[in-house]
């Protein structure tokens, strides 16, 4: 029976960065050992000399001609942010702590 | 006129008997009627509806050849980006947000004239197989309105199925075209991964992902099918090849001589006893018809569910990470000194819905380091196992075929605290989506123990659509002769007529 612990899966929350609250952590990770009980059959199988396949089209590199297309203006660009300042996205601040 | 077929909508338009301001309007007002119970829609724009629909009216008066379908209604899947047009996968966190551009397939629909009346209802982003992880509340079945219509594309298979639309856009990443068409008792083809583009279609797992038609008949699916698939730049996955002819092959509707292999992994133990039964009622009129029955194994596919859910959390945990509260939809908590990372967790934990954070944990675990190789890597190595059962069934059989989902529709709050229990409902559809070729469900009648529609579930090679609507036509002909009715008129009335 796998398992994944309370602080496994807050850790985990923390790397996709999802704030979870307490409860939703304890729920998770009470789910997660059937989860992975059941996904973890694909170890049953032998699979030495069987190749990884990533996509289902055997695709190499797609490159087009280089020429201008129409895109969007700045305006519609911006069109659905949060915050925006003098033509850009604001963001909160990226870099160490506020001061 | 709404319970017409959308080929009989677009015969009457050809010939004047009806404008399409009048058709539109017509499932305007049964929207309006019936949606109360239905809640199919997340947006209606009966405004934009309309201009559309007269302005395909005005270019038919002008003699302009638009297309097949044109002048004709539809419901698009929300997770499709549609300019100026709420679009928000289902989710909390693109509440509000109108998508700056057009879809490939919005566009394909638009130079079609085909009119989009709005929004339909889904799993968020796609994830789940009965709507009720949507953001905004389940829809319901017409055909019980205490139960499921399927999922993800659980809004698009009820309006069809209300006759609120005529045809209607799903995407399919393990089954949410299929399921849903099987549960609703319509039609539902996943194409070829790679025939309809992309761009535009919010992604939840990129190499599984892909849009597809819902009608109520085998030839207004193939219809709706040839306006939306084809070549497109802006998808570098798009298959640049020329659309298989769908619409012919519908029309034509024959058997045969034509092999179809029955999966012996895909039925029996775990399928619900009326399901099966219709689903061998269904090959003994194929065989009635000509065709040959041949038995076909594909021992991997007892891992594909396993493996489907390895794959498209992994895809997704990587692909939702755009949501990032920084460029459009949900931002909370942006308090003075809050740093980016605290206003992103903080808007991801807000925005996501409870079945996306399980996802997103999940792939994050299973692309961890210390455990790539052992969930993600065994997963993309059975992934090609999958891929080379198909490969020497195909060359058995023109086509394979098994029962859509192992159940027919179950209630609203049955399966939704069971995760496992839910996921199990596609363990028919996913080889289809992890081998990357086309599949169709078709209505097989109803299951004798509680008279609820039955999917017939046709499978092809990749870009092969052809031989899913050959086939299909040819049972549905049959089945309906067999019936005398087509198997909505076996739904009940809603709207308080019964």
């Amino acid at each position: 029976m796998s398992s994944l612990s309370r602080d496994d899966v807050a850790k985990l929350a923390g790397l996709a960065r999802i704030e979870m609250t307490e409860s939703e952590l304890v729920e998770l990770s009470s789910q997660f050992g059937m989860i992975l009980d059941a996904v973890a059959r694909v170890q049953e199988m032998d699979l030495s000399g069987v190749k990884a396949t990533s996509h289902p089209q055997p695709l190499e590199n797609i490159a087009r001609p280089d020429v201008v297309l129409p895109s969007l203006s700045p305006e519609d660009a911006l069109s659905g942010a949060p915050a925006q300042e003098e033509s850009r996205f604001r963001v909160p601040q990226i870099l160490g702590e506020a001061e | 006129m709404i319970h017409s077929t959308a080929a009989e909508m677009a015969d009457a338009l050809a010939k004047g008997e009806t404008t399409s301001v009048a058709l539109t309007q017509a499932h305007l007002d049964r929207i309006t009627a019936v949606d109360g119970q239905v809640k199919a829609f997340l947006h209606v724009d009966a405004e934009g509806a309309l201009a559309q629909a007269k302005d395909v009216d005005a270019r038919r008066a002008k003699g302009e050849k638009i297309s097949a379908i044109a002048g004709v209604p539809l419901a698009l899947k929300d997770v499709l980006a549609q300019k100026g047009v709420p679009t928000t996968a289902g989710s909390k966190i693109l509440q509000g947000w109108r998508p700056p551009y057009d879809s490939t397939v919005v566009s394909k629909l638009k130079s079609a004239g085909v009119v989009i009346m709005g929004k339909t209802n889904m799993d968020e982003f796609a994830m789940g197989s009965s709507t009720e992880n949507s953001g905004y509340g389940p829809t319901f079945n017409p055909w019980d309105l205490t139960r499921t219509p399927g999922g993800s594309s659980g809004g698009s298979s009820a309006a069809v199925s209300s006759f609120e639309a005529p045809l209607a856009i799903g995407s399919d990443t393990g089954g949410s075209i299929r399921q849903p068409a099987a549960l609703t008792g319509i039609v539902g083809v996943r194409p070829t991964y790679g025939a309809v583009s992309r761009f535009g279609l919010i992604a939840y797992s990129s190499s599984l992902d892909q849009a597809g038609p819902f009608g109520r008949t085998v030839l207004d699916t193939a219809l709706l099918h040839e306006v939306i698939a084809g070549h497109d730049v802006r998808d570098a996955t798009s298959i640049n090849a020329p659309v298989p002819a769908v619409v012919n092959a519908a029309k034509s509707g024959d058997v045969k001589g034509m092999k179809i292999g029955v999966i012996k992994q895909l039925q029996g133990e775990g399928y619900q006893k009326g399901v099966q039964t219709r689903f061998d009622e269904s090959l003994q009129i194929l065989a009635g018809l000509g065709a040959e029955i041949v038995e076909v194994d594909c021992p991997s596919f007892e891992y594909a569910l396993a493996v489907y859910y390895l794959i498209a959390p992994s895809e997704c945990s990587s692909n939702l990470a755009r949501f990032d509260a920084m460029r459009y939809g949900l931002r909370t908590g942006d308090v003075d000194g809050a740093s980016a990372e605290a206003v992103m967790s903080a808007t991801r934990d807000a925005g996501f819905g409870r079945e996306v954070k399980r996802r997103i944990i999940l792939g994050t675990y299973a692309l961890s380091s210390g455990y790539y190789d052992a969930y993600y890597g065994s997963a993309q190595k059975i992934r090609t196992l999958i891929i080379q059962d198909y490969a020497k069934a195909f060359a058995q059989a023109d086509v394979l075929v098994s029962p859509t989902a192992p159940t027919t529709a179950y209630k609203i709050g049955e399966k939704v605290d069971d995760p496992m229990a839910m996921y199990l409902g596609d363990v028919a559809t996913i080889p289809v989506n992890l081998a990357g070729i086309c599949g169709m469900s078709l209505p097989a009648g109803l299951a004798d123990e509680d008279n609820l529609p039955v999917g017939f579930q046709i499978m092809a090679p990749a870009m092969q659509d052809q031989r899913l609507y050959q086939a299909g036509a040819a049972l549905e002909a049959a089945l309906l002769s067999k019936w005398g009715a087509p198997i909505l008129s076996k739904a009940p009335a809603l709207g308080g007529a019964k």
